[in-house]
């Protein structure tokens, strides 16, 4: 009986381990895919030159490029917000009010939107309500109103502002109270003391939200598609109100609408595997970065 | 004259006035620091009763009893450092030259900064020694080097670390022993000109002669500032103190000078702990 | 008398040093602060307003119920928007967001419990530092990437060993939206098995159980609560995700149990129909209404979550 169970038992041990190895092999078949098909178009031309030929040749830079533009533009505007929020949720709020627990619901509610419908209010408030609001009030013709880069990393910025805030939330708890009562003790207004001693401290968790945060603006398209994103444009954005052309929206027109798919296939492998390498080496470098803050933490403890 | 009684007029609104007879209350000189019917909750558990009792300037003063007893409740009292805690309430009043700290209008910054303190563990800010020291002077906004300078030199002779550290300022205070990162503490607050040093539990974390080294400044200090101490090293206060107070359960059970208190306490529960029937 | 105490008062005067001053720059950037936080809530606030407003038409707009309301969206099986006579049944829709879903929950569910268990029970204190990450970066691989791998290469795959009649289908989109669920549910149902206290594992060895029989009839037990908020949010997720189903479930709004048939998901329907849509037009303020849904559907999954993990919590504190 004895050995029964125990064979038994040993049977689902194993199958939890061969879950477990069944994750690492669909991880490496998709990786190794893409590597294996994409790796021979990557080349200097490739990323610094523009698309030629229907797609079926040159290169990718202006969708290089326009990602990260709305990448920065992204984080310019989520960065403080996220950053103040989780500021203002640990260091000023009074933990149980009411308004506390909105903020928190807000935040943790955001996390779960998806992100198609982050494109609908996307189009439907920024584009359609405050962009030709604005073109109505300054007179002009359609210029704030349509897709562009503005209203797309503002949208993003809004999807991303609960990682950050989470992020940041999370680094000034490690911050330990020890500390901050040295400050004040001191003398320090509590803005000074947020400033000078809990900040500084808090950087590299604030700065791990910030890089995830990067990571997913660079991979996301449902909520760019109808705010900015265009397959292909002759030139580079260089206003706000420019449309631009992206890389993970690139890979989803190629992918569903080129003509000729066989083609256009090396340059999609292409394009999916710079999508691939730039997401996977933020979120590395964001784990590598949280990871040595968690181990000097457990160290100065 | 009459001006002047105007502008002055103005100027004591924030003050709230101390009692008529404060100065008879207690032999002059006037205490630094006046305590008077002081109450202490944290939520509904009361911490301190009813506690009353004088700390007289450039002297130094302890407070002794078994743990839990209040001590360091009313040590953070003197510098408002309760209030970061959620949940507690204060009746009575304290008054520091004068002014009762528990008004509305208090500066809790120019409080802090005249009513210094140093923690039972050390807390130095995860940068230099140089930074940590000067960190008082320059919130103030104070950035002239020569003057920075000076004074981290100049404190930290005061907490006898100068020689130590004074070729490694500019290294993470955090590489420090215990002993000298209490010390960078000492100097860290020393460096603010405070008028009162309260000092919780300064060296019970220390070794013996981190501890011996501490006690000497001490009793250097008391020449230019008022001291506070809070210990449960009960040869500590003996050794140190002019004057003790026992703290039991929350009442200050006696106030003396240090060698009545040790030698011919009045109250029988002082003797029993200073005799270590318990505690 | 009048002098001894106006004497009285200067000395006082002059001890005055605490007086409150007001610092401007502070109070300027406590105020920035607290209204930055509200932002949070006004974004929010202004997703479900803004949603709403254009979803409305369809409960509210007589015109717009002329062409579509909640009766007809129910009343018909096709969901054809654009032709001479328009008809919008949702059903199509939302069973072809079942099918999906289901199928991704079947293979998302089992691997990555399965996983969580060895990570947090049997696996050697080395590999767990390992285990974790790589999971991490399965969640790192961006939605649109795993759509297109399942459109060229899954496809073909599975349509070798199944030999359906159309290569993109439900169960090809299902199977690439569990490898976007697996970390959801990994990260969450890891996190509760650690959180149960080694003393309890330690009992149950020391009653004889072997480490599979604590691990199940113990740990997980235990644990439960936060494995199925894991799994509950997994659902979410799988409900609104898009680029996935867009690009590998074939996009054809039929309605049919065959799991190897191709479907339309709510999500890709908004994605695939906005951009020709009349801004104002019924289509429109349809699409928003299924925007809407989905929106409410992804805050009851989410307070759901909050709420089993909120028992969780209880039950380790011993309140439960």
């Amino acid at each position: 009986m004895r050995f029964r169970i125990n064979l038994l038992s040993s049977f689902f041990t194993g199958l939890t381990l061969l879950a477990t190895l069944i994750i690492f092999a669909i991880l490496f078949v998709i990786i190794g895919n893409v590597v294996l098909h994409g790796h021979k178009i990557i080349s200097w031309e490739f990323i610094t030159k523009a698309p030629r030929e229907g797609m079926t040749a040159g290169g990718i830079f202006p969708a290089i490029f326009g990602t990260m533009a709305l990448v920065i533009l992204m984080i310019i505007a989520v960065l403080p917000v996220g950053v103040m929020t989780a500021i203002y949720l640990h260091e000023y709020a009074k933990p149980e009010s009411v308004l506390t627990r909105t903020i928190r619901f807000a935040v943790n509610n955001l996390a779960g939107v998806p992100s198609i419908v982050f494109g609908l209010f996307g189009l439907g408030f920024f584009i359609q309500f405050i962009g030709a609001g604005m073109d109505k009030f300054f007179g002009l013709e359609v210029i704030w109103g349509q897709p562009c880069l503005l209203w797309a990393a503002l949208t993003l910025a809004l999807l991303n502002l609960p990682v950050v805030v989470v992020a940041a939330e999370e680094a000034l708890r490690a911050v330990p109270k020890e500390t901050r009562e040295a400050s004040l003790a001191l003398g320090a207004t509590k803005w000074q003391t947020i400033r000078r001693i809990i900040l500084p401290q808090a950087l590299p968790g604030v700065l791990t939200g910030a890089i995830l945060s990067i990571s997913r603006g660079a991979g996301e398209v449902a909520p760019i598609m109808f705010t900015g994103a265009a397959y292909f444009l002759p030139y580079l954005p260089h206003k706000p109100t420019d449309q631009f052309m992206d890389l993970g929206y690139h890979v989803y027109v190629m992918a569903t609408q080129s003509p000729d798919v066989e083609a256009t296939k090396p340059i999609l492998y292409g394009t999916v595997l710079v999508l691939l390498i730039l997401t996977l080496l933020l979120n590395f470098i964001a784990i590598f970065i949280r990871s040595k803050v968690r181990r000097q933490m457990r160290q100065s403890v | 004259m009459n001006q002047e009684e105007i502008t002055m007029e103005e100027e004591t609104q924030a003050q709230t006035e101390p009692p008529e007879d404060w100065e008879k209350k207690l032999e002059k000189p006037v205490p630094k620091i006046l305590v008077e019917k002081l109450n202490f909750f944290y939520g509904s558990t009361q911490a301190l009763k009813d506690i009353s009792v004088g700390i007289k300037e450039n002297q130094v003063t302890a407070f002794i009893g078994p743990s839990g007893c209040g001590k360091s409740t009313f040590l953070r009292c003197l510098n408002r450092m309760n209030d970061l805690i959620p949940g507690t309430k204060v009746s009575g009043k304290i008054y520091f030259d004068g002014t009762d700290i528990y008004t509305r209008d208090i500066d809790l910054s120019e409080l802090r900064r005249k009513v210094g303190m140093v923690f039972q563990k050390s807390n130095p800010f995860p940068k230099s020694i140089f930074e940590n020291v000067s960190y008082g002077l320059r919130i103030q906004g104070i950035t002239d080097k020569t003057i920075l300078e000076d004074t981290v030199e100049k404190t930290l002779r005061d907490a006898a670390l100068w020689d130590e550290v004074k070729d490694k300022l500019d290294q993470s205070a955090m590489r420090l022993s215990g002993g000298q990162q209490q010390r960078v503490c000492i100097a860290r607050a020393l460096a603010v000109q405070p008028e009162v040093l309260l000092m919780d539990e300064p060296a019970s974390a220390l070794d013996p002669i981190s501890t011996a080294k501490i006690e000497e400044l001490i009793a250097d200090l008391k020449k230019n500032y008022t001291i506070v101490i809070v210990t449960h090293n009960m040869q500590q206060a003996a050794r140190i103190s002019d004057y003790t107070g026992f703290f039991f359960l929350g009442d200050l059970v006696e106030f003396d000078e240090t060698s009545n208190i040790f030698t011919n306490p009045k109250d029988k529960k002082t003797e029993d702990y200073v005799t270590g029937r318990f505690g | 008398m009048e002098n001894s105490k106006t004497i009285e008062k200067k000395q006082q005067a002059e001890s005055i040093i605490f007086k409150r001053r007001f610092h401007l720059s502070e109070f300027i950037i406590e105020k920035i602060i607290f209204l930055s936080s509200f932002l949070a809530i006004l974004g929010v606030v202004l997703i479900f307003a803004f949603i709403f407003k254009e979803a409305l038409p369809v409960l509210t707009s007589l015109e717009v119920k002329k062409e579509v309301s909640l009766k007809l969206f129910f009343s018909t099986t096709i969901w054809q928007p654009v032709s001479d006579f328009p008809r919008y049944g949702l059903i199509p829709l939302i069973v072809g967001t079942f099918k999906v879903v289901i199928v991704a929950l079947f293979f998302s569910i089992p691997l990555s419990v399965g996983a969580a268990i060895y990570t947090s029970e049997f696996a050697p204190v080395r590999l767990k530092e390992f285990i974790k990450p790589i999971v991490e970066i399965l969640a790192g691989i961006p939605s649109v990437v795993l759509g297109f791998f399942a459109l060229m290469v899954m496809a073909s795959f599975f349509h070798g060993i199944f030999h359906s009649t159309m290569r993109l289908n439900a169960f090809n989109a299902g199977v690439a939206l569990s490898f976007a669920i697996i970390p959801v549910i990994y990260s969450l149902a890891e996190d509760s098995l650690n959180s149960v206290p080694r003393s309890l594992k330690e009992a149950s060895l020391a009653l004889g159980a072997n480490p599979w029989q604590t691990a199940f009839r113990v740990s997980l037990s235990v644990a439960m609560p936060g494995v199925l908020a894991g799994i509950i949010l997994g659902l979410g997720r799988a409900v609104g995700e898009t680029m996935i189903v867009l690009m590998a479930s074939g996009n054809a709004s039929m309605l049919s149990a065959n799991i190897f048939d191709s479907v339309r998901t709510m999500s890709a329907t908004i994605a695939a129909e906005l951009g020709e849509v009349v801004q104002g037009s019924a289509h429109y303020n349809v699409l928003f209404f299924i925007g809407a849904s989905l929106f409410v559907f992804t805050l009851i999954i989410n307070s759901l979550a909050h709420l089993v993990v909120g028992r969780l919590q209880r039950k380790l504190a011993g309140k439960v």
